[in-house]
């Protein structure tokens, strides 16, 4: 989305500062799912599809609840269902996680972004695509720990949750918010949601889910979409939500050291060559070497 | 100097085969450079801006590589190791110094070119290989995120290892006065011949060595 927000805190491929004049003076803003809360109504994703106009194809069964299989550029929210036989109670657990963008304080899409200006993170915490800047390259796909950029086959741009960030500049919260009816997603500021987790948490630990907790990892800086896991010490039951996510290895080498190094290799070989040049000189062919080629060539074989 | 006497070094194919690897390295560094780094970004409006770039990049890329296997398996035989290029290799200072009279004498490519061919075989194959990986419109998707990733940083280095051998290359051919036109034009004179590839102008003097490439 382009909006002329002016609380830009940063901008993929820019080293100079961006537009920031507004701040967040109410504090970063966030989303908390409460996974615990969620019966898998997908009335979610209708709000996300209705709220940005979006229709993905219509698909086939793949013989699971998740639908659509997987998030695209059509659908940037999924419901991703998983089936727990919990080892100690014996019980089956359904365990719903709301999967999209997790809006990472530490954004490696943005990070692996190599035209300026296609991503930005505003001052309120949300990452947003700015997809007519976007060159289709899929760095973001690359870069992001969570899975989530997809391109499209229409115009081979990059897209993903906004976390409604047309709405949230008005004052309003996200679609899926909105509508959620159990009321397992909130949204607020982040110091309010992390609040409000805490609530959460005490109540299911005190009904027998002792590993209760807030996903809110600290590998990305925190992240402005959290959730409320039963079992937070095992964040990979729910369809494998990483437990420990942060920009790998490789892209931190590759957008990190491997950019200056380069380009001073680069810069450091062609001065040598310069240098070379000017202190030794050029290696040229002179007549007595054409004298002694001559010779030789007529020397008779 | 009687023309006639000029000694073939690279026919008319050959050039044109070199010319087309060369055009294709340039554009393609420069394209691969813009998406490299936000600092060199502006060479995406050489290509029409950013997406024009990203599409053309890897179609760049393959265009080169297919015409420097064809060149490859020209000159390919004439860059095998041997046992004097090593002492050659081992003379360096020499050589960097114009003090060629200390080194040993030189077939058609010297101990420096011959490794530089391989470097650039070399770069080229992690190239190829790491490109397809990391080409998103038509292959990453059949390859886990890890693997793109490493391929990544690979596709980085090999382009700049690639890119610091071109300026070599690049250089040398300013640097030993005579070799440009046996490029551009395809002949060196016999001096240029004797100096610097003595053990080839024997054989062309000899009428052994038939201009192949």
């Amino acid at each position: 989305m382009t909006l002329q927000s002016l609380d830009i805190v940063r901008r993929s491929a820019t080293t100079t500062p961006s537009p920031r004049a507004r701040g967040a003076h109410t504090g970063e803003v966030a989303k908390l799912i409460d996974v615990s809360k969620c019966i898998g109504c997908k009335a979610c994703q209708v709000a996300c599809m209705e709220w940005n106009d979006l229709r993905d194809e219509i698909g086939t069964c793949s013989g699971h609840y998740d639908n659509p299989a997987d998030l695209s550029a059509q659908s940037w929210t999924l419901m991703r269902f998983t089936e727990y036989e919990n080892p100690d109670s014996g019980h089956l657990e359904w365990l719903i996680r709301k999967d999209g963008c997790m809006h990472c304080a530490h954004p490696g899409c943005l990070e692996a972004c190599p035209s300026p200006g296609a991503i930005v993170k505003y001052a309120n915490g949300i990452v947003d695509f700015h997809e007519e800047h976007c060159i289709g390259c899929g760095y973001c796909i690359t870069g992001c720990p969570f899975n989530i950029p997809r391109i499209s086959r229409k115009d081979g741009k990059a897209y993903k949750c906004t976390l409604c960030s047309d709405r949230v500049a008005v004052g309003l919260e996200p679609a899926c918010v909105k509508t959620c009816p159990t009321g397992a997603i909130v949204f607020g500021s982040k110091d309010d949601m992390k609040q409000h987790a805490a609530e959460r948490i005490e109540d299911l630990k005190s009904r027998g889910f002792a590993n209760a907790g807030l996903y809110d990892p600290a590998g990305v800086g925190g992240t402005h979409v959290m959730y409320v896991l039963h079992h937070a010490d095992q964040p990979q039951l729910y369809a494998n939500l990483p437990a420990q996510p942060k920009i790998g290895a490789m892209v931190g080498l590759w957008k990190g050291a491997a950019k200056p190094v380069a380009l001073l290799a680069m810069a450091a070989t062609i001065l040598a060559g310069f240098l070379h040049y000017i202190g030794i000189g050029p290696n040229e062919t002179d007549e007595r070497d054409e004298e002694a080629a001559r010779r030789e060539l007529e020397k008779p074989s | 100097m009687n023309a006639s006497r000029e000694i073939v070094r690279y026919t008319a194919p050959t050039r044109i085969n070199h010319w087309l690897v060369a055009i294709g390295f340039v554009l393609a560094a420069l394209s691969g450079l813009a998406l490299f780094h936000p600092a060199l970004f502006w060479l995406s409006h050489l290509f029409g801006g950013g997406p024009w770039t990203r599409i053309l990049h890897p179609f760049i890329g393959l265009f080169m590589f297919i015409v420097f296997v064809l060149l490859a398996l020209k000159v390919g035989r004439d860059n095998r190791m041997q046992a004097a290029d090593w002492t050659w290799l081992r003379h360096a200072r020499d050589v960097v110094a114009n003090r060629e009279q200390d080194l040993p004498e030189v077939g058609r490519y010297n101990a420096g070119q011959k490794l530089l061919y391989f470097l650039i075989v070399l770069c080229l194959l992690v190239l190829l290989l790491s490109g397809l990986v990391i080409w998103r419109a038509y292959f990453s998707l059949y390859f886990s995120i890890g693997l793109v990733r490493l391929a990544s940083v690979l596709h980085a280095i090999a382009a700049t290892v690639l890119v610091c051998a071109i300026i070599v290359h690049i250089y040398a051919a300013i640097w030993v006065k005579g070799s440009l036109r046996a490029m551009t034009r395809g002949t060196v004179t016999p001096g240029w011949a004797w100096k610097h590839h003595r053990a080839w102008f024997r054989e062309v003097a000899r009428g052994a060595a038939k201009p192949r490439t």
